[in-house]
């Protein structure tokens, strides 16, 4: 089990080009639907989690995911799988080619890569939507955020907190209008 | 003792960086102003090649500028630095969790936060198309990469339309665009 977490959280560090954004699509892929070690609204919430706690979304889904498998060591071992193929691979570039970014074929690549990283992520967002906007609470609280986040300087973690007490208040009043009832 | 400064300095980075690999750029600036173990001329090509290889960016940095400074070594210990903070802060969290997860408060908080969640990468998602279909260029339709909408498009549809294609790993549609970007210089 300790190996299969490791191997799998390498694999998914192999196939991410750029932040913890872009490893969503192949968490869906590996994580929930291959190995069943989350759910779609799991990985919402560890993003949720991630946003507002320090450290690196990549890492913080990797221990979240681990401790569940297989508590504090499955947490360790998930972490050191991600961070094995950059350790590598970063590494030899690092030795062997000093203008690695520099090289046009890298550049044209990457420009193509771009793309399908975005055309993934939006792909990636219709699932979470399903899991995680139910109603038109959360559809409220969805656009709410974007809009912030889009056109707004407010810091991240200020959104995140806004929207657990929203989450809290309109559940709170729901459970109210309920019990009137 | 380099590679326990090496050490320190990640897992500050690790433990005050909060969002995603970004967040460490600022870390690393200080870094470099404050030990010279790197210039910010160098630290602008490791972000680059941060960007440009496999792996989330802010463990590529750590791993990179671990290298530059003290070798195989430098590298192991600067990337661990890094994640340990995650490491330590989200087991905690997830045995709190496990405890508090059935609590009527908390189940609405996260309520709450699982459409935030979904906004924040909604907004990423956009930023990271804005800087990739738009470019310099003086009318609109100068502006905008016409070819980058095109292969947009391709994808859209052999990933979330064409039912021989959609079940496809995402690995393989990443692969493709690396190759229409290579044939088609991008």
């Amino acid at each position: 089990m300790l190996f299969d977490l490791f191997i799998t959280f390498a694999k998914v560090g192999v196939m991410t080009f750029g932040g913890g954004y872009a490893m969503l699509p192949i968490l869906q892929r590996e994580i929930v639907e291959n190995k069943s070690w989350a759910t779609e609204e799991d990985l919402a919430d560890y993003y949720a989690i991630g946003q507002c706690t320090p450290g690196i979304i990549a890492i913080n889904t990797a221990t979240f995911v681990g401790t569940k498998q297989k508590g504090i060591i499955g947490g360790i071992v998930a972490s050191l799988g991600m961070v094995f193929p950059s350790l590598v691979i970063i590494t030899a570039i690092a030795a062997l080619l000093s203008n690695f970014a520099d090289i046009p074929l890298v550049q044209h690549a990457f420009s193509g890569i771009r793309v399908a990283v975005v055309v993934l992520i939006f792909n990636s967002v219709l699932k979470l939507i399903k899991g995680a906007v139910k109603d038109y609470f959360a559809l409220g609280i969805f656009l709410l955020i974007l809009l912030l986040a889009l056109f707004t300087d407010i810091g991240t973690v200020y959104l995140v907190v806004i929207s657990a007490i929203l989450g809290i208040v309109i559940n709170t009043i729901r459970k109210r209008k309920e019990a009137e009832k | 003792m380099i590679f326990l400064s090496l050490f320190y300095e990640f897992f500050k980075a690790g433990l005050f960086a909060v969002g995603g690999g970004l967040a460490t750029i600022p870390f690393l600036k200080e870094i470099s102003a404050k030990t010279g173990w790197f210039t910010l001329s160098q630290l602008t090509d490791m972000i680059a090649i941060s960007e440009s290889t496999p792996g989330p960016m802010g463990v590529n940095c750590a791993t990179y500028v671990g290298f530059e400074t003290a070798g195989i070594l430098g590298s192991i210990t600067a990337t661990i630095g890094l994640i340990t903070p995650s490491v330590i802060i989200i087991i905690l969290i997830s045995k709190i969790l496990e405890k508090f997860r059935n609590n009527r408060y908390v189940d609405a908080a996260f309520f709450g936060l699982r459409a935030a969640s979904v906004a924040l990468i909604a907004e990423a998602g956009i930023s990271v198309a804005a800087l990739t279909f738009v470019k310099s260029g003086n009318t609109v339709a100068e502006r905008i990469s016409w070819p980058g909408i095109i292969l947009a498009l391709v994808i859209l549809y052999f990933s979330r339309y064409c039912k021989w294609t959609k079940k496809l790993h995402p690995i393989v549609f990443i692969l493709f665009s690396a190759l229409v970007g290579i044939i088609f210089s991008l």
